[in-house]
């Protein structure tokens, strides 16, 4: 399933993460997952809330720059092997990846965030390879 | 020597007596050749007629660099195109420079005034000067190239960076006189040690610099560094290059080409000329110039005039070392910089008012610009390459517009101070 992801411009100093930390859970916002691209300057934070909208506003309210960007997100069985048949059909389908992360939910399934530059393709490509990656439609609950 | 002793060693009246006759001959040409002069006559309501020798100097209306870029590229010249022989540029502040225009007499009288300055510097024609400003628009290379060969000493024409170079033909040619500028000759010092070698191995006498602001601290660690004399030389494009003032071997001031350039000094809140002596702005009339003669052009730098006699014997009067400016221009590696510039590049990229912080340092001897810009949302990308891509793109376009290096680094919003609503633009850290 298509859901926002929600990224931050952070410079690349101690206390900013933290920052954003705060604000979310002050305003009571859970973070499902996320991840951190960087450079020696700066990063990019991105983030699963299960509320957007809001995660948005607070964040702005303290003047960071954000913004919110559709990403795909699957279920996968949780097990040696699987990630490596995804990826392997994503780029026969030449479904290009910008970026990627994962985690993992239980024993039995991993969550899968994957920012391709083809959002409908990539959604097409997993639709009809469902049974055969066993992925869910993203059926965890963010 | 003094390269000229009937002019550079006048008497006060006989001086006073060849700026009225030029002075008057000047209006009289630009009023009618010049629109921008002759309406701000007018306003003021002047007539070419009520100028009669500089005492009326004052009543005249000022010039500023903003009349220059409002009638680019030609508007100001006096004469036509055919006259002139060539022009220089320097950077302006919205992309398009300053253009002046020099007649065959004007590139004569400036290699008069630049042999003039190179004469009190100490130099001679057995001298081998080695220009190692940069040649091109910038005035420094060819206006200091044309009056070393004026003077009959040998020019090295090798033109800024290249320091490994420039050290060699010290070494093989043995240049006797460098001119640079001065945060140069104190990079160029660096060099010179790194590879083993002391201003002992060199024959190095005189140093002749300009083109940015430095102080005697400066002047100190140059001279015991390379061992010569470093002599301030001070000129300006739109007078006319470097050539205008220059100090002689007693380093007291820069003696002032006056029979060309006519020197005041106002206070830049008043307008009004300040009492003598006062420190003030620098405001320059030029009296034979052809291609672009500048009436009560506003200089923005601060110093202050002595109309005393100098212990070598020259009555031109001398200017101090420039203190400051009276507007925000930076001097950076011999090209000014105008936080204006930098506003209008971000401002094209991103259309909304670019929130950003100019840090100047001097790293070893070299000024380095360190540009942060504020990461708004119009800008943001989720993608690392993208804000890479624009880091590099601001980067190139402040390169391209200032012509000089900047590292960029991109900082969150609101991290840039703002006093009073408004953000500090610039933090000059240099120890000049």
């Amino acid at each position: 399933m298509i859901v926002r992801q929600v990224s931050v411009f952070l410079e690349n100093k101690t206390g900013r993460l933290n920052e954003v930390a705060k604000i979310l859970g002050e305003a009571g916002v859970n973070i499902s997952a996320f991840s951190i691209a960087d450079t020696s300057d700066f990063g990019v934070l991105r983030m699963i809330v299960p509320d957007p909208g809001k995660a948005v506003e607070v964040l702005r309210a303290s003047y960071f720059s954000v913004q919110t960007t559709p990403v795909v997100l699957v279920t996968s069985p949780n097990q040696p092997g699987s990630l490596a048949r995804l990826l392997s059909i994503l780029s026969t389908e030449n479904i290009f990846i910008e970026y990627i992360y994962a985690f993992s939910m239980n024993e039995d399934s991993a969550v899968i965030v994957i920012r391709p530059s083809d959002i409908e393709g990539c959604v097409g490509v997993l639709d009809r390879y469902r049974e055969e990656l066993g992925v869910g439609p993203g059926g965890f609950q963010v | 020597m003094i390269w000229n002793e009937t002019i550079e060693c006048a008497s006060r009246e006989e001086m006073r007596r060849i700026q009225s006759e030029r002075l008057v001959e000047t209006v009289q040409r630009i009023y009618h050749s010049v629109p921008t002069y002759r309406h701000k006559m007018q306003e003021a309501g002047l007539t070419p007629s009520d100028i009669r020798g500089i005492d009326d100097l004052s009543r005249l209306p000022f010039t500023t660099k903003q009349d220059l870029r409002d009638s680019y590229p030609f508007g100001m010249f006096t004469v036509p195109m055919s006259e002139i022989v060539r022009v220089h540029a320097s950077s302006g502040t919205t992309g398009k420079p300053t253009v002046v225009g020099y007649t065959r007499k004007d590139l004569n009288t400036w290699a008069e005034v630049v042999t003039r300055t190179l004469v009190m510097a100490g130099v001679h024609r057995n001298d081998i000067v080695q220009v190692a400003y940069g040649y091109g628009l910038f005035t420094g290379g060819l206006g200091m190239h044309y009056g070393t060969e004026n003077l009959g000493a040998t020019v090295i024409p090798i033109s800024g960076g290249n320091t490994q170079k420039q050290i060699q033909l010290m070494q093989d040619l043995g240049s006797t006189v460098i001119a640079c500028t001065p945060s140069y000759a104190l990079h160029l010092a660096e060099v010179i040690k790194d590879m083993g070698l002391s201003g002992d191995d060199l024959k190095l006498r005189i140093g002749i610099f300009g083109a940015e602001p430095w102080s005697e601290n400066m002047r100190r660690e140059i001279e015991s560094k390379l061992k010569l004399r470093a002599i301030d030389i001070y000129g300006l494009s739109e007078v006319i290059g470097p050539g205008v003032s220059c100090e002689c071997e007693f380093q007291c001031g820069m003696h002032v080409n006056e029979d060309h350039f006519v020197p005041e000094i106002i206070d830049p809140e008043t307008l009004l000329p300040v009492a003598p002596g006062e420190r003030g702005e620098l405001v320059f009339t030029t009296i034979t110039k052809e291609g672009i003669p500048l009436i009560r052009y506003r200089t923005r730098d601060l110093t202050r005039l002595d109309y005393t006699k100098c212990s070598c014997g020259r009555t031109l009067v001398r200017m101090e070392k420039c203190t400051g400016r009276s507007d925000d221009m930076l001097i950076i590696r011999g090209v000014n910089v105008f936080p204006s510039q930098i506003e209008s590049v971000l401002l094209d990229m991103s259309e909304t008012e670019p929130h950003y912080l100019l840090i100047v340092e001097r790293e070893g001897n070299l000024d380095t610009l360190k540009l942060m810009v504020e990461v708004q949302e119009q800008f943001f990308s989720d993608e690392i390459k993208a804000l890479e891509a624009l880091r590099r793109k601001i980067t190139h376009n402040i390169q391209s517009t200032l012509g000089v290096s900047v590292e960029v680094k991109l900082v969150e919003p609101r991290t840039i101070e703002r006093t009073a609503g408004k953000a500090k633009r610039v933090i000059d850290n240099r120890k000049i």
